[in-house]
């Protein structure tokens, strides 16, 4: 079965961005195809670099990147929502004029036609909200 | 897109548009579909059905006002809308508040819906 996982939770706040990125790796585990994961809202600000979780707590980052690295999944977060909240790839750092940089290199920006795309694609779509 | 038949998306909205920005996410998300021509329904339920309260002036706020945005709908074809009865009654918006578009319906209406979608995406 194709899956596609929309996350609106915040990386921080609460236990449901842990529990999306928990979910997708058990869906990859089961043999089922992880088609796109589409960041939203506060949910976006999971693709932050520069994020520090203290040793004895879960980083969320750290669980999304290893399921971008080994399963190859697409992780995007919405690009209104990235800017909105200071995430930045090199491209829209120079177009508004910022320092840096602020996105993981994991991650890419793109518009809600892609999570359209992934809900017309998909047999499933999961949201983890707030 | 693939050339199969569109999926179907209800999109529930339980947030109220002061205090987060997950009320106007939803309504983005609603539009987006509908602009690549999937079959798209709205729901409103708990405080979200406090996005439908006319006359709101959140200039002050410092936020948007979501009602115009909902009353554009139908130019999307997304209409009816539908509101939770009993959450419209606990916070007192009458029938004749809402928008000409909107429609109160029960509970069993809701699971009916839930279970006509392809999709259902909570805001």
């Amino acid at each position: 079965m194709i899956y596609s996982l929309l996350v609106l939770a915040a990386p921080t706040s609460g236990h449901a961005s842990l529990t999306a990125a928990r979910f997708a790796q058990a869906v990859v585990a089961r043999g089922h195809q992880l088609k796109r994961v589409f960041f939203l809202d506060d949910g976006a600000l999971t693709g932050l670099a520069g994020t520090i979780t203290p040793q004895d707590e879960a980083s969320a980052l750290a669980q999304w990147q290893q399921l971008g690295a080994n399963h190859e999944v697409e992780l995007i977060l919405c690009i209104s929502s990235a800017l909105k909240r200071g995430v930045l790839d090199a491209t829209e750092a120079e177009r508004y004029e910022r320092n840096t940089a602020t996105m993981h290199p994991d991650f890419e920006l793109g518009g809600l036609g892609l999570l359209v795309e992934a809900m017309q694609t998909s047999d499933r779509l999961i949201t983890f909200g707030q | 897109m693939a050339t199969t038949a569109r999926k179907s998306v209800l999109v529930v909205t339980r947030h109220a548009h002061q205090g987060s920005a997950l009320g106007r996410s939803a309504l983005d998300a609603a539009l987006v579909s509908a602009t690549f021509e999937l079959p798209v329904t709205l729901l409103f339920q708990g405080q979200g059905v406090l996005q439908l309260l006319p006359e709101q002036d959140c200039t002050e706020a410092g936020i948007r006002n979501l009602r115009k945005v909902i009353e554009s709908l139908p130019l999307y074809d997304i209409t009816p809308i539908y509101v939770d009865a009993a959450a419209a009654a606990r916070y007192a918006l009458q029938a004749e508040l809402l928008p000409p578009q909107a429609q109160l319906i029960s509970l069993d209406r809701q699971r009916q819906l839930l279970a006509d979608h392809d999709h259902i995406l909570g805001f």
